[in-house]
């Protein structure tokens, strides 16, 4: 398993990055962390002609909080998300679903871009980001834009992202008050995708009333979604076990999963219920304190 | 494309050599250098077994491209024993049957050098998320993760007597 030729570019700032990358057009491709792009190439499931490596990027290397939002540079290592201090305080949700993520010699080499932009459908840190409202900037040659996460993943391994364009940072609002968040998957082993996970993020008032809540599902369709009606359901009330069950009630009627030859429907629309109910129950405990 | 020079230090030796893009660092190590204590199993990220330290963390090698370990430095399994003198994992791992056939061991050895490196309290939980990354066909893991333990304690028990 030995990947086929390409060409080799390791530029050391974004303007040479992207000016390499509209020169190679549809023969270019970005490397981060490889833990997605190499298997691939090894396997000759994806044979760029050009790859263009931009681990010496490393202004894309950062973490910092600022006016309530969390920014985090693409080409931040999945383990340094998972260690900072920053992500723990203001972003506990992320904190607890890095360590899902592969295995930790994995995670020293992902990226938080790479794994945005890869967009598998079972992947935490786009599940994450879809939970709690985040946005991703890109930047091409001539401009900068900023997406918000559900309008940027598109299907499977789809994004919004154009073939000369470059994920550059991602920006996550920080909730104010009393809060709570629940991450939680099911899978064959750990650090394998997850056959379906759950990521809840709830704020709550002085009796225990939901303010606001977002649930969302990953595994479960071709990209990861929110349960709108989590909003409509549970907001103004305190939670009970009877408006869990409601809720994983239709969840369980409105997803549409597929089967595939790790899970069935059948299987994946029960965890979906179970993983509902489960991750309400401890956003809202924990928000409870 | 051409070749491209690449200038490595493995194991605090320099190595300037010239490389095709496309060879995979795990390729490079053994072929190149004809350092094969790394070893290569699934060449896709799964199993471990070619996991090396490269600047200050555990990687697989099979995922990375020689190239861009250019002015990096990277440690294997060829460089943990010191003048024959194995090193107290090593030690230990000989000692609670961490190894049986040695297929996954040197792959196991350096995820857990780098991981006892920054992680000095590991608990056995902690110990076993971090060998999930590593299959072992031969032992089933409990004597790796007794040596991993204790290590960790006698490295406990080292710094205890230092301060003494
Ligand atoms: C054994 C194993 C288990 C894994 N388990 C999981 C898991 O449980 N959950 C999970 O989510 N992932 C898992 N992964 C994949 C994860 O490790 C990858 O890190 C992640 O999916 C991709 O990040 P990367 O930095 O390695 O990106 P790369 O592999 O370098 O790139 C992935 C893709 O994104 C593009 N790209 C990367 N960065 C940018 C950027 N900044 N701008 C534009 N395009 C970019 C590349 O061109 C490529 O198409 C696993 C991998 C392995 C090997
Ligand atoms: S050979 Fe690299 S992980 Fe299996
Ligand atoms: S000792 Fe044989 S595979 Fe682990």
């Amino acid at each position: 398993m030995k990947p086929a030729k390409f060409d080799y570019h390791r530029p050391d700032n974004l303007p040479d990055a992207l000016r390499l990358l509209d020169e190679a057009g549809f023969d270019g491709k970005i490397i981060a962390g490889g833990q997605s792009l190499v298997p691939i190439m090894n396997m000759r499931l994806a044979t760029p002609e050009c790859l263009i490596d931009i681990n010496g990027l490393t202004d894309l290397d950062f973490i910092e909080c600022k006016d309530h939002v969390v920014k985090i540079g693409a080409m931040t290592r999945q383990s340094q998300v998972e260690d900072s201090e920053v992500v723990g305080q203001n972003i506990p949700l992320l904190k607890e679903a890095v360590p899902f993520i592969g295995h930790v010699q994995t995670r020293n080499r992902g990226t938080i871009g790479g794994s945005i932009v890869h967009a598998d459908p079972s992947a935490e840190l786009p599940l994450v980001l879809m939970t709690l409202g985040g946005k991703v900037k890109i930047s091409s040659g001539d401009e900068e834009r900023i997406v918000d996460a559900e309008d940027f993943f598109i299907t499977y391994l789809t994004t919004d992202l154009m073939p000369t364009e470059i994920l550059t940072e991602i920006h996550i609002p920080v909730w104010e008050g009393q809060t709570g968040h629940s991450f939680m998957e099911v899978a064959r082993r750990h650090g394998d995708f997850a056959l379906v996970a759950a990521s809840c993020q709830m704020a709550v008032d002085e009796v225990g009333r939901i303010g606001n809540v977002r649930l969302a599902l990953g595994g479960v369709e071709a990209i990861p979604f929110l349960i709108e009606d989590a909003q409509t359901v549970l907001c103004g009330e305190q939670l009970t076990e009877g408006l869990i069950e409601q809720l994983a009630e239709i969840v369980g009627e409105s997803v549409e999963p597929e089967s595939d030859l790790h899970a069935s429907e059948e299987y994946r629309r029960h965890l979906a219920k179970v993983l509902t109910s489960r991750t309400l129950r401890q956003a809202y405990e924990r928000a409870r304190g | 494309m051409a070749m491209q020079e690449i200038e490595v230090t493995i194991n605090g030796t320099r190595y300037e050599e010239m490389v095709e893009p496309r060879m995979l660092l795990s390729d490079f190590l053994r072929e190149v250098c004809g350092l094969t204590g790394t070893h290569v199993g699934c060449e896709h990220g799964v199993c471990g077994a070619c996991t090396v330290v490269l600047d200050d963390a555990a990687v697989r090698s099979c995922l990375i491209f020689a190239v861009q370990a250019d002015d990096r430095s990277i440690l294997t399994v060829e460089g943990l024993a010191q003048n024959g003198e194995l090193t107290t994992l090593q030690k230990n791992f000989k000692e609670n049957h961490g190894l049986q056939c040695g297929f996954c061991t040197s792959g196991i050895l350096m995820a857990a050098t780098d991981f006892i490196e920054k992680k000095p309290e590991a608990d056995s939980q902690e110990i076993k998320e971090m060998l999930s990354g590593h299959l072992c066909r031969c032992t089933g893991y409990d004597g790796i993760v007794k040596a991993v333990e204790k290590t960790i304690e006698e490295n406990k028990n080292s710094v205890k007597e230092l301060n003494t």
